[in-house]
């Protein structure tokens, strides 16, 4: 009969107790070995990360822009207030009444005027226009303004445009306008730069699965051999995919770091001149780098791409190697 | 230990390498296959190890109905045999160590079982002092003995050589064999195919001889 002299079986799987410890064991061998290989062509695997880290650096510094402009910009687009200039012919009083009847709107929060003579001290003061100002002092032509603070929420941007035309429309009114119109057009754009940095970070993550994808096909056709002789030898998929899947997560987290410092870079060539600048307006304001959360995904993003595109090429390539 | 019923391997362009063939060698038993080239003693062998699966017929090897074994298994069938090549495929960018390292690393061994046992391998081959050389900086007897190491380092049930003495000349042929004997006599099967008749008739094993896919004759009780 067959097979039931056989002092023994064959053996097919490995051995559970034993199963854990060669699985690190494995793992460690293979993450080494990986390492050493990389190190082995560095100039090869540097170009390759820093093909990573360019297609990384891109959208992170994007993101680091956009992220500083809106940090500068905080705490200002708290403001909805309404500015309400006045026609030149209404008094003082005239507009203490108005401010008075705005008052019990129930869409309105608070209301304070500005009178003509207030609006033309500010600016002389702000300005620095003072003795031109005197000139005109019998004659001020600065309208008196109520700023109204309205009780809506910055979101209900329907309900704000209707006040606002409200507004605008009632005697005595010149015209009325938000106060910071120009930051909600800033926002604006931001949320659509925001838009188009995800879709180009989109965009270049693809090419690092493409990136990488090509070199695990290349290094898979340069050790076709020893890729067969290890399938003869019994090893598993998962043994022979392990050492592409780690280099693929090396090339990737190699990539991040590359980007971490070139977004650096950048951060530390501009901090100097746009500190400058603002302290041109009279403003503190200092660059914001990549903080540890940032760099964390950074990295991890790296990381995860690698791995992807090792993935998806080995999986493909592999396939058709069998021994002969 | 490998045992053939009627196997027949047929190739997709038609061609029949083996045709209706039987055979069965024993456990810790020693055989050669022999016949000319394309006569399908690397069909045979293929057909072992599990290269490749027979058109007819069954091929048991181990206890095992290969025709039954799962793709997911086959690693750990192979794992039980060890194979030398006529090229001997050392990988030349490794250290001999490394390379007959591979097989433990593949079974996930130790770092100081594979040290251990490489060592061990490489001395009952007489080349442990060659274990940190390359593999190109060997003769070519040597380096059918680094494939020979690597091919029982792991301990297999099963030794497989296809034409180990190809390109060697007949002193270092006659080395090699005695190699094969040695692991024969610690209780190893061993199957060589070999075409060198005049090496191999006077060695007292069962002779298996193909010719254009079926066995012509044989000597011993392995068909």
């Amino acid at each position: 009969m067959a097979g039931s002299r056989e002092p023994a079986e064959f053996t097919l799987s490995s051995t559970g107790s034993r199963r854990l410890r060669s699985w690190l064991t494995r793992h460690l061998q293979t993450f080494f070995y990986t390492l050493g290989l990389l190190s082995r062509a560095p100039l090869a695997s540097f170009l390759t990360a820093a093909v990573i880290g360019m297609a990384l650096a891109l959208p992170a510094g994007l993101y680091v822009l956009l992220d500083n402009v809106q940090d500068a910009t905080r705490g200002w687009d708290g403001s909805n207030a309404i500015s309400l200039f006045l026609e030149l012919d209404v008094s003082d009083d005239g507009a203490g009444k108005m401010a008075g009847n705005l008052g019990n709107w129930p869409e309105v929060g608070s209301v304070r005027v500005i009178t003509r003579g207030q609006a033309l001290e500010e600016f002389r003061e702000l300005s620095g226009f003072a003795e031109v100002m005197d000139a005109f002092s019998s004659d001020n032509p600065l309208p008196a303004v109520i700023v109204v603070e309205p009780a809506l929420d910055a979101g209900e941007t329907v309900a704000m445009e209707k006040l606002l035309e409200r507004l605008g429309t009632l005697p005595g009114v010149d015209y009325a306008q938000f106060d910071l119109a120009w930051l909600k057009r800033l926002y604006g754009v931001l949320r659509i730069v925001e838009r188009g940095v995800l879709v180009l970070a989109g965009l270049l993550a693809a090419g690092v699965l493409l990136v990488v994808g090509n070199t695990m096909r290349l290094s898979i056709e340069n050790r076709r051999q020893e890729i067969e002789i290890a399938k003869l030898f019994g090893a598993t998929d998962a043994f022979i995919r392990r050492p592409f899947l780690y280099s693929g997560l090396l090339y990737g987290a190699l990539g991040g770091v590359i980007a971490w410092l070139l977004v650096m870079v950048c951060y530390m060539l501009l901090g100097e001149p746009v500190h400058r600048l603002t302290a041109l307006y009279s403003g503190d304001y200092r660059l914001q780098g990549l903080d540890g959360v940032a760099s964390m995904v950074l990295f991890g993003a790296g990381s995860l791409l690698g791995l992807a595109g090792s993935w998806l090429s080995v999986g493909r390539h592999l396939a058709v190697i069998e021994p002969s | 230990m490998i045992e053939f019923h009627g196997v027949t391997k047929r190739y997709p362009n038609g061609h029949e390498a083996l045709r209706n063939v039987s055979l069965r060698i024993e456990s810790g038993a020693m055989a050669f296959l022999t016949g000319h080239s394309g006569a399908g003693k690397s069909t045979l062998l293929r057909l072992t190890t599990l290269l490749e699966r027979c058109t007819k017929g069954q091929v048991l090897v181990g206890g095992h109905n290969l025709s039954r074994l799962s793709r997911r298994r086959i690693p750990y069938f192979r794992r039980n045999i060890g194979v030398v090549f006529q090229n001997h495929r050392l990988l030349m960018d490794r250290t001999v160590f490394d390379n007959v390292a591979l097989p433990l690393v593949i079974a996930g061994c130790s770092h100081a079982e594979v040290g251990r046992r490489v060592r061990a391998a490489l001395d009952k081959v007489g080349l442990l002092d060659k274990s940190r050389a390359n593999p190109i900086t060997l003769s070519g007897g040597e380096q059918q003995r680094v494939g020979i190491a690597r091919a029982v380092v792991h301990r297999p049930r099963i030794l497989l050589a296809d034409e180990p003495t190809g390109n060697l000349d007949p002193e270092l042929s006659r080395e090699i064999m005695g190699l094969f004997e040695s692991f024969n006599h610690v209780g190893v099967t061993v199957l060589i195919a070999s075409h060198d008749m005049s090496l191999i008739a006077n060695m007292g094993y069962d002779i298996l001889a193909l010719k254009d896919g079926s066995f012509v004759h044989s000597q011993g009780s392995a068909v």
